[in-house]
């Protein structure tokens, strides 16, 4: 063995015993192992095929959560709506340091809440007057006495109640609000909206974007997640829905999120991201970086492994 | 046409290198080294194959298009298969990285080896999430609005949209396979090139 041998990056070619191996005998028995216990577990457990939430299932069941959702679009104030980029220049995004990769790329989905999710679909409704002459209302409004509607109609939330398939607001002083967001509520729960945001002036689409944010900004679906142990703290993304495993190897992405300083950080998604990458370019390079490339040697687990060679 | 032009020809230059690095020997060995025996090489065997068994329940589902596992019972089995042949792959995989981690597999110039083994660890990841938000159900509403956010938070997600349906699903069955299957490709000639690595030269008794 050379004066320059590094145990942790060359190795002495083995010179010794050889045994017989076949290798295309053990690829077909593992095959067929691995399909029988596929098919044994499918067989046993299946897998999760929960319905998907629709606009219309979701203001069906909980039409006020749908109204007030409806109204932050308008005025702006949804996760959405504040978001940022990709969607709009709303906020500016999260930074790692000093660097802002979101505002770098910039708006790339532009999504105008207002328009998107509440006036264009309305406006798409058959003609209606008093529905034509309170969007008129609306779009001639300054955005002080717009947002004095707003504020008006979503203080009212706690005495709101829905009957005869509309939303009652006890308020005289909320303009248009309560006409248009009693209009898109029936749409809603008719599928009209559904289709409204799915189809975007397209007959075929597959983006579904614009329906999956307007969802995501209300509470039914996260409350849905909730009770199927979905939510973030519970783990978020890396489970689905029932008792099956899920993407249990994300158990180290989903890790960061649980624990301070990442808990607690409104940055955590890029923080958490960027950690993710470092990890992975570790793990990459390991074989180059020194003491990383060490640890199998002095941790000796190799023994273990090889444990019938040491023996003999 | 003399003897020289043929030997200069990419076809004989490309024929010669890779005969001299792949001898038929190597690429279907019928020996191994005697320490070439532990429960550990198992894991790379079963990720191999259960890799297999996921792109042809892959390619059974994609037979009858995106919405059939929903619509029939038949599909929603194999779908059941493309699940478990994922969490069988997955698990084997995590097994085969940690043990070629403790083994130091990358000694003796295998360091490509190891690379490519941990990028299509990386790609494997994306591809496994894809297909989650590519199911068209709950849970891959819930999965992607909540993804969305840790991409967006990189900019990627200004290109990477994981709320189109459409480009999820692309990626999930095209373009991620694709890297998968030529990494899982090149990863596995490299260890028939260079062989299984060693034991540790410190405790090796060389005969």
């Amino acid at each position: 063995m050379s004066k320059n041998f590094r145990s942790d990056v060359d190795v002495v070619e083995w010179t010794g015993r050889q045994r017989p191996y076949d290798i295309l005998k053990e690829g077909a028995i593992a095959l067929l192992v691995i399909t029988i216990l596929t098919l044994t577990l499918a067989i046993i457990y299946g897998s999760p095929d929960e319905t998907s939430i629709t606009i219309k299932k979701w203001s069906n069941a909980a039409p006020v959560d749908f109204a007030m959702t409806a109204v932050s679009e308008l005025n702006g104030t949804s996760t959405t709506g504040s978001y940022g980029p990709p969607y709009n220049h709303a906020a500016t995004g999260q930074t790692i340091g000093p660097v802002n990769l979101v505002k770098a790329v910039g708006v790339r989905i532009p999504i105008d809440t207002a328009n998107d999710f509440v006036i264009s679909p309305l406006k798409a409704l058959p003609y209606q007057a008093d529905l034509h002459q309170s969007l008129v209302n609306w779009e001639n409004a300054t955005a002080s006495t717009r947002a004095i509607w707003v504020t008006n109609y979503s203080n009212a939330e706690s005495k709101m109640s829905f009957a005869n398939g509309q939303i009652v607001v006890p308020t005289t002083t909320a303009g248009p609000v309560p006409l248009m967001i009693n209009s898109l509520t029936s749409m809603a729960r008719s599928g009209a909206l559904d289709e409204s945001l799915i189809s975007n002036n397209s007959f075929y689409t597959t983006d579904f974007t614009k329906t999956l944010l307007f969802i995501s900004d209300g509470s039914y679906l996260a409350s849905t997640a909730d009770k199927q142990h979905l939510t973030g703290s519970q783990w978020g993304m890396m489970n689905e829905t029932g008792s099956y495993p899920g993407q249990a190897w994300l158990w180290l992405y989903s890790f960061w999120y649980q624990i301070p300083p990442f808990n607690a950080s409104g940055n955590a998604d890029a923080l958490v991201w960027a950690l993710m990458m470092f990890l992975s370019v570790l793990m990459i390079f390991v074989p180059f970086i020194p003491g990383l490339r060490s640890i199998p040697r002095k941790t000796r687990i190799y023994r273990l492994i090889w444990r019938d060679h040491y023996k003999s | 046409m003399s003897s020289v032009e043929i030997e200069r020809q990419w076809t004989t230059r490309l024929r010669k290198r890779v005969e001299g690095k792949l001898p038929p020997e190597k690429v279907l060995p019928d020996t191994q080294p005697s320490y070439v025996a532990s429960w550990i090489y198992v894991f790379g065997v079963a990720t191999l194959t259960s890799f297999i068994l996921v792109l042809v329940t892959g390619c059974v589902l994609a037979i009858r298009g995106p919405q059939w596992w929903h619509e029939s019972s038949y599909g929603h089995f194999v779908n059941s298969l493309h699940l478990w042949s994922v969490e069988i792959f997955f698990f084997s995989m995590v097994i085969h990285l940690w043990g070629k981690y403790f083994m130091a597999a990358w000694r003796g110039g295998r360091q490509l080896t190891w690379m490519t083994g941990g990028i299509t660890f990386l790609v494997s990841i994306a591809a496994g999430f894809t297909g989650y938000v590519s199911q068209s159900n709950f849970d891959s509403q819930w999965i992607s609005t909540q993804a969305k956010d840790g991409i967006n938070a990189t900019g990627a997600g200004a290109y990477f949209n994981v709320l189109n349906l459409g480009q999820m699903l692309m990626w999930h069955i095209v373009l991620l396979p694709l890297v998968a299957v030529l990494l899982t490709t090149i990863h596995v000639v490299m260890v028939r090139i260079k062989g299984v690595v060693p034991p540790f030269a410190d405790d090796t008794k060389v005969a």
